[in-house]
């Protein structure tokens, strides 16, 4: 029996959504191999996660319990992948497909032999082989893929590709271990980290429901009603190019195919046409609803509800409707 | 200072894009093809060393001899000279596979920055900047929105989704960047004049002591075997506002129905 390795992303102690929804998905993919589902905490404070983690279907926790993990750029993470690889029989890795895990699995497919597919949407295990499902091209074509057989399997996973599904499982058995580190891992050395935005609004990758904002938004000011929006919804706050561009919003935010990728269950924009290089980073949100004042912008061929007017009376009145819907 | 920025020919995005059904990969000839936008990024941050340092800046390519419009669209931004690997046998090589030929290239001469975009516009997966780094045991700083060089000391601010982290190493290195970091200029009519002119160094994975088993179709990692069009989707509800915002009601109560609120 093999252990399905789920790298944590964490933050402050707590899992973020998306390693939850990994550990659902290596569930589904033990249920069929008969695996082992194990979740790996690199850092410090997985004491508070373990409940969690068990709940949601761990049944492992190999905890290296080491502020060095976040001390250096990406070699820790992948040294202490390798020393789990040296102990133990993996059957594949899942990590969450975001900027910084996408270098640890690449520097340790090539330590390691290994294969990997990011931005996975899906996974299901055919003939014994687990198949990863993406989506390419902006949403248009989707593909089936797999790693060569003998390689080590390492799979990116999309934010919201999978639900969190609690399970009634027990605490997992933890199972601290060490990690020698080379000297090329401390060659980096990370000085500080610069926390940007509001603790309290999701990120565009993992929000379930993102507010995002264009060019007719006319001005900077026209994200303070953004994000007013977004607070009503619980939601993230993205931006197009065109507005990033004009210093409107941070580059961080920007959705598009020089930007970020996502796939909330829902996208709401405001001032935004919808060109083919946005739609590269958000035609595969769920639902999708446009509020434009004009009427033959790209958008609105693929809003499942469209408003067709001037944001400035659409989305004040919206927020009211929301609020008082809330009471 | 030596500095290789690695560009990538991909498909217009507004473009149509083929996979070609004898070998599931991605038609690369089948619509407009153009410098990756990302790679611009890459471009200007290495015109300011330029500017800055004096440094030297090489572009490399991997792709077929069409491709050499790429090269001189990149060269045009007024960089110094190109590396173009290309051979028959690196057709459907992954992003491992690109990596291992891009690492063989830069293995091959001398350099102290290697300055990638962070992603392509077209396979989108960021694992080449750090795979390079690996195969040539240097500091991946990637997903740049910040970049510094004092000497041999070299200062990144790694983006995230919360923010950045400040990292600190020495060159020689590899970074990746994100449109954060600037905003490139324009090719001039004198650097697209002199991009004609600049020096072209080809060479073919035997060059490189790369052998064609070890890249290419039969050497992927991960291979893609199956792919659908995603279906047609259903033309939505649109309404129209009058102005009062009333619209927005109409609006809640589709959110509603989906069970949004």
């Amino acid at each position: 029996m093999s252990d399905i390795l789920v790298l944590i992303d964490h933050s402050e102690g707590t899992p973020r959504k998306v390693s939850l929804q990994m550990l659902t998905a290596a569930r589904r993919i033990a249920a069929d191999t008969g695996d082992t589902v194990a979740a790996v905490w690199l850092g410090e404070d997985a004491d508070d996660a373990e409940e969690v983690l068990g709940a949601n279907g761990a049944q492992t926790l190999y905890w290296w319990d080491d502020e060095d993990a976040d001390a250096y750029v990406t070699l820790p993470k992948v040294e202490a992948l390798e020393a789990l690889l040296d102990e133990h029989d993996v059957g594949a890795i899942l990590f969450a497909s975001s900027n910084h895990t996408k270098d640890v699995a690449a520097r340790l497919a090539i330590r390691r032999d290994g294969g990997v597919i990011t931005d996975v949407t899906d996974l299901a295990v055919e003939d014994g082989t687990i198949v990863a499902t993406k989506e390419v091209f902006g949403g248009a074509t989707i593909t089936k893929s797999r790693v060569a057989d003998g390689k080590l399997a390492l799979f990116g996973v999309s934010a919201n590709a999978f639900p969190v599904e609690a399970t009634d499982g027990d605490a997992p058995d933890v199972v601290e271990f060490d990690v020698d580190l080379s000297e090329a891992a401390q060659a980096a050395t990370v000085v500080s980290v610069e926390k940007q935005g509001s603790a309290d609004r999701p990120d565009i990758g993992e929000a379930a429901i993102v507010v995002a904002g264009g060019r007719g938004l006319g001005n900077e000011d026209g994200f303070e009603l953004m994000e007013e929006l977004a607070d009503v919804l619980g939601a993230g706050v993205g931006a197009s190019r065109a507005a990033t561009d004009a210093g409107w919003y941070p580059h961080r935010y920007q959705i598009g195919q020089t930007g970020r990728t996502i796939s909330p269950l829902l996208y709401l924009g405001s001032g935004i046409s919808g060109a083919i290089q946005h739609r590269a980073g958000m035609q595969t949100s769920q639902n999708i609803v446009a509020i434009n004042k004009d009427a033959e912008a790209p958008i609105f061929q693929i809003a499942d509800f469209g408003v067709v007017g001037d944001l400035y009376d659409v989305v004040p009145a919206l927020v009211e409707e929301l609020r008082d819907r809330a009471d | 200072m030596k500095v290789i920025v690695p560009v990538k020919r991909v498909p217009d995005t507004a473009g149509e894009k083929v996979i070609d059904e004898s070998t599931n990969t991605m038609d690369r000839d089948a619509g407009e093809t153009v410098l990756c936008p990302v790679n611009e990024f890459a471009i200007e941050e290495a015109v300011k060393l330029k500017e800055s340092t004096g440094a030297e800046v090489t572009v490399l390519l991997i792709g077929p001899e069409e491709a050499q419009s790429t090269i001189r669209k990149a060269l045009s931004y007024g960089l110094d000279g190109a590396i173009q690997v290309t051979d028959e046998a690196i057709t459907g090589s992954d992003a491992i596979g690109t990596a291992r030929i891009l690492a063989a290239a830069l293995a091959d001469v001398e350099f102290d920055l290697v300055i990638f975009g962070n992603q392509s516009t077209d396979a989108r997966t960021s694992l080449v900047p750090a795979a390079v780094a690996e195969l040539l045991d240097l500091p991946s700083l990637t997903y740049a929105r910040f970049l510094e060089i004092d000497g041999d000391a070299i200062t990144v601010h790694r983006e995230h989704e919360e923010g950045w982290d400040v990292v600190e190493s020495t060159l020689p290195a590899v970074v990746s960047v994100v449109e954060a970091i600037n905003e490139p200029r324009y090719p001039n009519f004198k650097g697209i004049m002199a991009a004609k002119s600049k020096p072209l160094d080809v060479k073919s994975l035997a060059d490189l002591g790369v052998e064609p088993d070890q890249v290419g179709m039969g050497d992927a990692s991960a291979t893609m075997y199956e792919f659908t069009s995603r279906p047609p989707k259903a033309a939505g509800t649109i309404v129209e506002d009058d102005g009062s915002g009333a619209a927005a009601s109409d609006l809640a109560d589709w959110m509603e129905e989906q069970k949004f609120i």
